[in-house]
Order: structure tokens, then sequence, then C-alpha cells
């Protein structure tokens, strides 16, 4: 039994972790915490919904209760939330970080939070939505523990994604120079990086990112305005508990969370799952603030 | 006469709105040559360098890099046109490893070939770099620290090269070896401007010197006379008494 | 018409004592609490257990007399704040937020599971008005209920103008301006950081009896985050760091967010009317954005206790802008 949970631990972790990479990376380059980042997860999961009624093609790919339309779709998603989180930027952020009020930008994101959620149930409505009615088959992958193939899919995908995202930074140039902007930004701009670039590529990552996340959860769970904002508090955890700044933290992050969600409900139930995350970032920010991961500055 | 490679007149710069930190600087830098600013804390050395990098507003004056107007172009655009800066602290990418941070010099560059090639010179000018490469910069000696920082500059390929107080927090000897290098890069054709604390052993290597005291440059010369002049020392030790503002 | 009004009035006051109770931590303390609703449920529900009638599937039945069960929830808030704020107050300002956002969620939770202290998602009905057996005509009541909030309004206010001329105020304002400068001095900023997280929570549960009592019954619905974006949108735009400001901000808002809610309902047919409510918190949402970018001080603006010339304009953290200016000099 405690296989199952563990199983359905990861897969819920997985897309938290992608989730919190783009929270880890705004959050470490920018310096500031976005509450607004659950909305981009939102906001993927329903561009995905737009687009899979655009590209709509009945051919699954096997056991997957999706086809090539659907992968279209995620990746115009990814885009689409890519240059919300741009405009984000340009519009709000950017003007509020030339202000003397330090903390403006959390409030702003905080706000700016609410209201994306609440563009989405204007134009969408507040109702659950799925990408899929067929129903998805669980089947044994090890003894005791049953997952559908979409569950596996997001825990491949996810690890494929950590790792295109750990060459880009460790090979490219602008790999190397987001790391840079994340050390220093003064020194960044000393030595030649164009940081506004820097910054861009960032909300661009991120945006994209957290937009995957949100068809994952999507496909796996379910389709919600107030979705991004039930993971926000999971996605900070996860990225505090694995040291913020740090992909790899905010990847281990997300799966201790989603593991040790998933098992608490063996304990204390289902009900104050959101709890865990909460006490597990609380113990963090008491007795390790770097986070497991993260480096000394 | 040739166009100076660096030329700074009447500039006025500060950091907040009321207060002007440089009162109206006039310098020149030839082609070629390392010149070193000196004075005492508050005298606007560090303040200098920094307002010709862009990182200062320029309020008033003219910065000149080879005749062409810089004050006010974008500190990370400076590399672009030439001008190099080694910030004095916090000057090297410490989660990055040495190579990476050199990499990062030549961000702006688009000649491979070259960069690889200047990545050679970089390890030869500092050989201690170069069985250090993949090693994070934050855990190496303030010395090797130094290097990269000075390292990274020159990977931007530049002509003019600017140095905020090199041998700050460096022991005698690498004081020297640090000093050293300078001449040593200066002999590839760049042209240095130093501000710099330790007095003596900056004018050693140096062509032509200014001191600065209050915002403006009170003494200029030859190195070697700024060296003998004992006003040189007057300005260090007993700068506010009887100077007229 | 008067009906209304007096409604509105009443609301408004409500939120007022609340954005009073955030004023003094985020105004004049510098504390980043987005867990307002959270305090504000605690309070109601501490209100509603302590004074209103037996309820068959949860704690409650105490009967206890109105200013006993308006205290209650003031002891009750500022015991959860005491709670929270000793752990996590030491922490920098962005994470103090995410953890209060934590508190905030987590209360509700516990709102919404905890049965038997609670009433669990049925919530808690028949909580009583003050005096409520004494008049009958409704508008006498509501009329009694608004002098009851307002009375609030005005005792809360003119404590807290007390205190934030006092010594104490005095420290708090050193202590969020330069907390190495105060401590240099001597003061535990700590301690009086708790201090100013505890009253200003105890305050916000104050709001929340009102509330219950006010409504009539509670349930966890009433204290999602739109209740603590509500109460922020309402003092930033009133002016935070002035308690004038959280009064006029919380009536304000308040009557842009009434108006608008009336607006949709005329406008709007049925089935619209959950999109017209989204709409609202989209306006409140940009009245809150515009404020922010166009007049970060709010409408009245943070007053200055101490004289213009001493005043020293704090030094912005902000890591990331180009050029970097405002380094210290060095030279």
């Amino acid at each position: 039994m405690i296989g199952q949970y563990v199983a359905d631990g990861v897969v819920t972790g997985a897309t938290l972790a992608l989730g919190a990479i783009g929270l880890t990376l705004t959050y470490n380059i920018l310096r500031f915490a976005n509450f607004a980042h659950g909305e981009l997860l939102t906001f993927g999961a329903y561009f995905a919904l737009l687009f899979a009624g655009a590209f709509a093609g009945a051919q699954t790919f096997g056991t997957l209760s999706f086809g090539a339309g659907f992968v279209l779709a995620t990746a115009g998603a990814a885009l689409a939330t890519a240059l919300v989180a741009l405009a984000l930027d340009r519009f709000l952020f950017r003007p509020l970080r030339k202000s003397e009020i330090a903390v403006t930008l959390v409030i702003a994101s905080f706000g700016a939070s609410l209201m994306l959620r609440n563009v989405v149930v204007f134009v969408w409505g507040p109702e659950p939505e799925y990408y899929s009615r067929a129903i998805s088959i669980a089947s044994e992958i090890v003894p005791g523990v049953r997952l559908t193939s979409d569950e596996l899919f997001v825990v491949a995908l996810t690890a494929v994604l950590m790792l295109a995202l750990h060459l880009f930074l460790a090979r490219t140039r602008l790999g190397k120079a987001m790391r840079a902007v994340s050390d220093d930004p003064a020194l960044a701009l000393v030595a030649g990086i164009d940081v506004q670039r820097v910054i861009r590529a960032t909300w661009i990552i991120g945006g994209a990112l957290a937009a995957i996340a949100g068809v994952l959860f999507g496909l796996t769970v379910q389709v919600l305005p107030d979705m991004g904002a039930t993971l926000i508090l999971s996605m900070f955890a996860a990225a505090i508990l694995g040291g913020v700044g740090s992909i790899y933290g905010a990847v281990l992050g997300g799966l201790l969370i989603g593991v040790a969600q998933s098992t608490s409900v063996a304990w204390i139930g289902p009900a104050y799952k959101p709890g865990v995350a909460f006490v597990l970032m609380l113990l963090a920010l008491m007795f390790f603030p770097r986070g497991l991961l993260g480096e000394k500055r | 006469m040739s166009t100076a490679a660096l030329e700074v007149r009447e500039l006025v710069a500060g950091y907040t709105p009321e207060v002007d930190i440089l009162k109206g600087i006039a310098l020149e830098v030839a082609e070629g040559e390392i010149v070193t600013v000196l004075g005492p804390n508050g005298a606007g050395k560090s303040t200098l360098i920094k307002a010709i990098a862009g990182l200062v507003a320029v309020r008033s004056g003219a910065v000149r890099l080879f005749g062409d107007e810089i004050a006010g172009v974008e500190p990370h655009r400076m590399v672009r046109r030439g001008l190099a800066y080694v910030p004095q602290t916090r000057n090297v990418f410490a989660r990055l490893s040495v190579e990476e941070n050199l990499e990062m010099g030549a961000i702006a560059r688009r000649d491979s070939a070259a960069v690889a090639h200047d990545l050679e010179r970089v390890y030869a000018l500092f050989p201690r770099l170069a069985e250090r490469r993949e090693q994070s910069a934050g855990t190496l000696s303030g010395g090797e620290r130094q290097m990269v920082a000075v390292g990274r500059a020159l990977m931007a390929g530049p002509r003019v090269l600017m140095l905020d107080e090199p041998s700050a927090a460096l022991s005698p000897h690498l004081t020297n070896l640090v000093f050293a290098k300078v001449r040593e890069v200066r002999t590839s054709g760049v042209t240095i401007l130093m501000v710099e604390q330790n007095a003596t052993a900056a004018l050693a290597i140096s062509d032509r010197g200014y001191v600065l005291a209050d915002g403006r440059e009170r003494i200029s010369g030859e190195a070697r006379e700024l060296l003998a002049n004992p006003e040189v020392g007057a300005l260090y030790l007993g700068v506010r008494r009887g100077l007229a503002a | 018409m008067i009906d209304y009004l007096v409604f509105f009035a009443i609301q408004a006051t409500i939120f007022a004592v609340v954005c009073l109770g955030l004023n003094l931590q985020w105004g004049y303390t510098g504390l980043f609490n987005i867990g307002v609703a959270g305090f504000f449920a605690v309070g109601a529900y501490a209100f509603a257990i302590l004074c209103g009638p037996t309820y068959a599937s949860h704690l409650g039945g105490f009967g206890l007399p109105y200013p006993v069960g308006l205290a209650g929830a003031l002891l009750a808030a500022a015991l959860i704040a005491l709670v929270a704020g000793i752990p996590t107050l030491r922490l920098r300002e962005d994470y103090l937020a995410i953890v209060t956002i934590g508190f905030g969620t987590v209360l509700q939770l516990v709102a919404l599971n905890a049965a038997w202290l609670t009433g669990g998602s049925q919530g808690a009905t028949g909580i009583p008005r003050p005096l409520a057996d004494w008049l009958a005509p409704a508008t006498g009541r509501n009329l009694l209920m608004l002098a009851v909030t307002a009375g609030t309004v005005f005792a809360v206010y003119a404590a807290l103008e007390a205190m934030v001329r006092s010594p104490w105020g005095r420290v708090l304002k050193a202590i969020r301006e330069d907390e190495a400068a105060a401590a240099s001095l001597g003061k535990n900023a700590f301690a009086f950081r708790l201090q100013a997280f505890v009253i200003g929570s105890s305050i916000m549960g104050l709001g929340g009896a009102l509330y219950a009592s006010f409504i009539g019954f509670i349930s966890p619905q009433d204290f999602l985050p739109i209740v603590t974006f509500q109460v922020w949108a309402m003092l930033i735009v009133g002016g935070s760091g002035n308690n004038k400001g959280a009064v006029l901000g919380a009536v304000l808002m308040w009557g842009v967010w009434t108006a608008s809610g009336s607006a949709a309902q005329a406008l709007l047919p049925a089935d619209l009317q959950v999109k017209g409510g989204a709409a609202q918190i989209i306006l409140i949402g940009l009245v809150l954005m515009l404020t922010l970018i166009l007049r970060p001080r709010g409408l009245v603006g943070e007053e200055a206790v101490v004289s213009r010339e001493a005043r020293v304009r704090p030094a912005t953290p902000q890591a990331v802008r180009a050029p970097p200016a405002g380094g210290a000099p060095l030279a």
C-alpha cells in the first residue's frame, strides 16, 4: 500500500517540480517571490484546452490519453504562457522594480494572482474541465503499484525536461549568462551581459515550464481556475526545501513534498494534505534555511 | 595629435541627487599608457571609474573613448566598445567555475576563434588559473580571485582596462605579482587606468598619475615626479585643512 | 434606502477594523501578513462558539454576553498569532509573506474539516446581534449594529493612534526603517515585531467577531484568500502607514466592490453572475495595480510623525536595475 502512495506522490511531485523550477529561477534571478506563478500553470492548462479544441484529432498515442494534436496544443500553450509571463513582467513588475517600496512587487504579484485566476473564471467559467473524457486504465507497474500511462508520461517528461534544462544551463552561452546573473547581477552588467535579455529568458523558461506543469496536472487530475492557487504553496515549499536558486533542489523538493503529502494521507487523512507542504516548508525555514541543495551565498 | 584612449572633461557625478562626489574632473590617458589615480578615502577615485564605466550617473561633462562620447551608455555595452572594468570587491562569479568566469568576459564577442586564442593567453598570463579551470571561483584564494577578475576583463578583448584597487586585500608579494602582470598586459597593447591606495607600488609601474582630493584632480604628472613630490604626501595625510573648497 | 446605507456602513466599518489591524502590522512594522483571512476567521468562530446557541454538531452553546464574545475573539486571534509568530517573525519579509499565506490556508482548512469545532462546511448559524433580545424592529437592530461597529472603529483608531505616537510606536518605526541601528540601541526587534503582530491579528479577530455577529452565520467559504486580497487592496489604496488611510481605503474600496457588484447584478443575466463576481475581483485588482504603479503611497500616504527634514528614504534592496545606482560610495 505504501508503494502506491509513494508512486502517486512521485507523479504529483513531478508536476510540482516543474512548477517549482520556474519559481526558483525567477525568485533567484529577480529576487522576489512571485505569487502569480501558480496562475502561469493555470493559464498553461487552459491555453492547452483552447488549442486542443483547434487541433482536435482522434489519434491517441498507444495507451496515452492524448495524441499529436494535444502535444501541439501543449507546445502552443507553453509559448502563449511564456508571452503572458513576459507581459506580466513588462507591464506590472518592471515598472514596480523602480519603486522605492521594496515589497511592492510581492503585493503586486499576490494581486495579479487573484486577478489572473478570475480572468480565467470570467472567460471560461468556474467548472472543472478535462482534456479527455476517456477513462484511463491503470496498470500494475510493480507489485502493489498501479499507474496510468499518462502518469508515467508525466514522470518521464519531467525527467527529460530537467535534463534538458541542466544541459542548457551548463553548456550554452545563455544558460551560463543566466547563472552569472543569478550569482551577481551587478557584476554581470559590468562583464557585458545584457541582463534585461537574461530576465526575459528567465520569464520565458519559467513560464513555459509552468505551462507544461499545468497541462500535466490537468492531464492527471483536472483543469480548474484555482488549480495554480492550490499548488502555489506547495511549489514555494518545494523551492525553499530544495534551496532557492537550485534547479535540482526544486526537483528534489517537489518530489519530497509530493511523496510526503501522498503518504500523509495514510495517517492524517486527505483533508489536511496541503498543510503537509506548509509544515515541511516551515521546518526548512526554521532549521535549514538554505535548503537541501542550496549553495552558500 | 592622436586621439586619447580615454578622455574625461569637467565630469560631475554622484550617487544621490543632492550630492556630487565628482566636481568637474579632467583626465586623459593616451593609448598604451598606464595611468594611476590616487587620493585619500572620499576623494572620489572609485566613483570616477564607476562613472566612466556607466555605473554611476554622469550629471555633466564628457567621457570619451577613442574620441567617441560614452557618457550615458549602458554599462553592459561598454565592453563592446572596448572598455573593460574590474571592480574592487565582488568581482568574480562565485558559483561559476574559473573557466566559466572567463567565458563570461567574452559573452559579447562573436569571434569564437579569437576568443579561444584569448583564453589561452589568459591562462599563459595566469598559469595558476589553468590548473584550476573547473574549480568554483568562490573557493579560490584572494589573489587567485583577483587573477580571475582581471582575466575576465581581458577576455573581452578590451582596448582600455580599468582596475579598481587591484592590490586591495593582497599581501605585498601578491601585490607585486599583480602589478607585474598589469605591465605584461600593457605590452600587448592595452591601455590601463588604475585606481590605487598603494601609491608607491602603483606609481612604480605607471607612466603618469593623478591625485584626487574632494572630487577634483589636484596634482598630475609623470609617475616619477609624483613619487618625489612632497605635496602628494600632504594630500594623503592632511587633505581638508587649508585647501580651498 | 436607509437600510442599504446602514448595511453598507456596517460592512465598511467591519473592514475598516480589519484594515487597521493590518496597518499596524504592515504600515507601522513592515510585517507582511497575507494570512489576514485566517485571523479574521479565528475571531469569527471564537465569537460563534462563545455567544452562539447550542449546536447539535459542534462546540458552542455557552451563550456568553456580547462583550465577552468580542473579548474572546480578540484573545483567540492573539493566541493563534502568538503561536504562529514565534517561529516565523525572524524570517525575511518575503518568506514571512509565504508563511502567512500558509497560515491562512491551514486555518481555513481547519475551519473546513474540524467539524467538532467549527461545524465544518456547514458552518455556524444563529450567531447573535448585540442586545438581540431587546430590539425587535430590523432598522433599530441594524442601527445598533452600526453603532457597535463604528464605535469599534473609533476605539481601535484611537488606541492605535495613541500607541504609534508613544515611545513603543517610535521604536517600532525605528525597527522598520533600520533594524540594525535599533538593535544597537538595545531594542529587541523580535519582541516588538511579535507584539505588533499579535495586536494587529487580535484586531483582525475582533473584526471577524463583528462580522459573525452581523451576518448571523459563517462558513469556511467566508474566509477565502479573497478577503485577504480585499483588505490589502483597501490598505494600499487608502495609504499604508496611516490609520486614516486604512479607514478611508476600507470605505472607498468597499464602495467600489458593492457598486460593481450591483452593476454586475443589474446588467448580467443570472447564468453569468459568477462571471460578474470574477469581474469584480479583476476590477479591484486593477485599482490596486494602478495605485501601486502610479501612487504607491496611497491616497492619504504615510504621515510624517517625524519632521520632514529628518526623514531618510529607506534603501531599496532591489538588486536588478540597469544601471545600478545608489551603491555605497567608496573613494
